[in-house]
């Protein structure tokens, strides 16, 4: 209970770091900002992980797993790469 | 690996995290801010493969083969015009992905899968407390159904969200009853949720939520229109944040709930921006359609006769002799890819020491930020991008106004027309200018439905024809003079 209340904690501690941060972006990087955060919400990669490796007995969470990896990694491999992209034509002047 | 060493690694995967997105408050530490971010992302996931209870790697090298291939050329091959739909799959595969994490740790706790259909109907004997002790057993089954739930409204709500930026789906279907009937099935899926936290191993309460959610997602998209697609595109960018911090709430994972909700603010701050610079509630986009306004504009009464076209020969020469110049892009300048032949003729206009600026509204384009990154792929400088509340009280000393693709944003009806829908909205204030230019295949009302006074104004031209063309016709009539 006590590490339910910590996460707690964590979660809404976060919440108010976003607004901070986020309503700093300017418009001009709202797009990039979108992609890129699609990538960082492909940290459920980390969990998709260790479903799909997991020795467990029904076969259906390896597959759920499987599938869990493939879809993060596109968020992951896609978001970073195309915000990459764009962030490069904004830098150049 | 130490269990200490992994927490250790994931803080600092979540403070690269924060520094990615503070990068993102300046183009010129953006690039670094990204790299940065993706750094916290491969030691999160490199300390993660490092896991004692990894022993399958089957499965996880399969995965990242694939989707690896599939989202590096996805992000090479993509046009900035369809950055819309590109953001719009990776809300739909974020939301797919804690779905499937989810489920896949339901199943994992119940140590059994249904291979027929009878099996599905059979509830399996399990108790709260196989999920975690005591309170701790109730609140991963919450976070597991509501991860479900929500990750399943992401991906279909997504989905359709692509469809109609791809103009796949052009029509609007909506459940009967609107609103209403979404809230029907909302409230059928939260139900399945409490069921299956009273009795766990009641899998057709499982099985419901998923398929109600993935419905839920469908009927909430379908019946919104292509220019509301910013809202739509932000809020589902939103869910899928929330769906991975719930998730991390399943997993007692700290990098999936300190990266989720940041995502989730994100995507709501951005919901709040698109939200306000259309003076629309949430609900009105999500619900409702533009309020039918109290009297109905006759569109011929107020173009008959008033409206006076032009060659773009003859802009030219008017573009000669400004001294300021504010080109006002809208999606139409992306539908008819013009970016390239707008910069040119910008640059054809700086040589002739015209100063030219870009005009934006927060909903020109698709999504948010849509028209900042088609200009900035036209190598046009993001300092000449300038924000409406900056735009707007230079109108005044500007001489030409270019409007491409763009109507109901500036739109007068909005400041002073009391009836009208849009009565309220934020406009560019353009027709303050000494002359406006509007480049417009014809005369057709915007997303709106409404006509434009500002078209029938004593010093506004149109120039009917495809943008692109138009603009190279005036470049090259420009550089001849």
């Amino acid at each position: 209970m006590e590490i339910l209340i910590l996460l707690l904690a964590l979660f809404v501690l976060s919440l108010f770091l976003g607004v901070e941060l986020i309503t700093k972006v300017p418009p001009t990087l709202h797009t990039p900002l979108m992609s890129g955060t699609n990538a960082v919400s492909g940290i459920t990669l980390v969990g998709a992980l260790l479903a799909a490796g997991s020795d467990s007995s029904p076969i259906l969470v390896n597959v759920l797993g499987f599938i869990a990896v493939t879809l993060a990694t596109i968020n992951v491999v896609g978001g970073y790469l195309v915000t990459n992209r764009m962030l490069a034509m904004f830098k150049r002047k | 690996m130490n269990p200490t060493i992994v927490s250790f690694v994931y803080l600092v995967a979540g403070i690269l995290f924060i520094l990615g997105i503070k990068g993102l408050t300046k183009p010129k530490t953006a690039v670094r801010g990204n790299t940065l971010s993706a750094l916290g992302m491969l030691i999160a996931v490199v300390v993660t493969l490092l896991d004692s209870s990894i022993v399958n790697f089957s499965y996880i090298i399969a995965g990242v083969l694939v989707g690896g291939i599939v989202g590096a050329t996805m992000a090479l091959r993509i046009q900035m015009t369809s950055m819309p739909q590109m953001v719009a799959l990776l809300n739909g595969f974020g939301g797919g992905a804690s779905l499937t994490i989810a489920l896949a740790e339901y199943y994992s706790k119940l140590g059994q899968a249904p291979t027929s259909f009878a099996d599905i109907l059979t509830p399996i004997a399990i108790s709260t407390s196989a999920f975690g002790q005591g309170a701790e057993g109730t609140i991963a089954l919450i976070s597991i159904g509501l991860t479900v739930l929500i990750g399943a409204v992401t991906l279909t709500g997504s989905f359709v969200a692509f469809a109609k930026l791809q103009e796949l789906m052009k029509k609007s279907y909506g459940l009967p009853g609107g609103p209403i009937g979404n809230a029907i099935f909302l409230i059928a899926a939260l139900a399945a949720v409490v069921s299956l936290v009273m009795n766990p191993g009641n899998t057709v309460a499982m099985v419901s939520i998923v398929g109600l959610a993935l419905m839920l997602g469908l009927f909430l998209v379908m019946p919104i229109g292509g220019a509301d697609m910013p809202v739509v595109i932000a809020l589902l960018n939103s869910y899928s944040g929330i769906a991975a911090a719930l998730a991390g709430f399943i997993l007692g994972n700290t990098v999936l709930i300190v990266a989720g909700s940041l995502v989730g603010t994100s995507g709501l701050i951005l919901t709040q921006i698109m939200c306000v610079a259309m003076n629309r509630s949430l609900a009105n986009v999500l619900f409702g359609k533009m309020a039918a306004g109290g009297e109905t504009v006759d569109a011929d009464e107020i173009y008959a006769g008033k409206v006076t076209s032009a060659q773009p020969d003859e802009v030219a020469l008017m573009l000669e002799m400004a001294e300021r110049v504010v080109i006002v892009p809208g999606y139409g300048m992306a539908m008819a890819q013009a970016q390239h032949a707008v910069r040119e003729l910008a640059d054809a206009m700086e040589a002739k020491g015209t100063e030219v600026e870009y005009g934006i509204h927060p909903v020109a384009g698709r999504m948010p930020g849509h028209m900042n990154v088609l200009l900035a792929e036209a190598e046009v400088p993001y300092d000449k991008l300038v924000e409406m509340d900056r735009i707007n009280p230079t109108f005044e000393d500007t001489d030409v106004v270019i409007i491409i693709g763009a109507n109901d944003v500036t739109n007068p009806m909005a400041r002073e027309s009391e009836g009208s829908p849009i009565y309220g909205m934020p406009i560019l204030n353009v027709d303050k200018a000494k002359n406006v230019v509007v480049i417009k295949r014809s005369l057709s009302p915007g997303f709106a439905g409404l006509p434009n006074p500002l078209f029938a104004m004593d010093h506004t031209l149109m120039v009917y024809g495809d943008g692109k063309k138009a603009v190279i016709e005036m470049t090259t009539a420009l550089n001849q003079a």
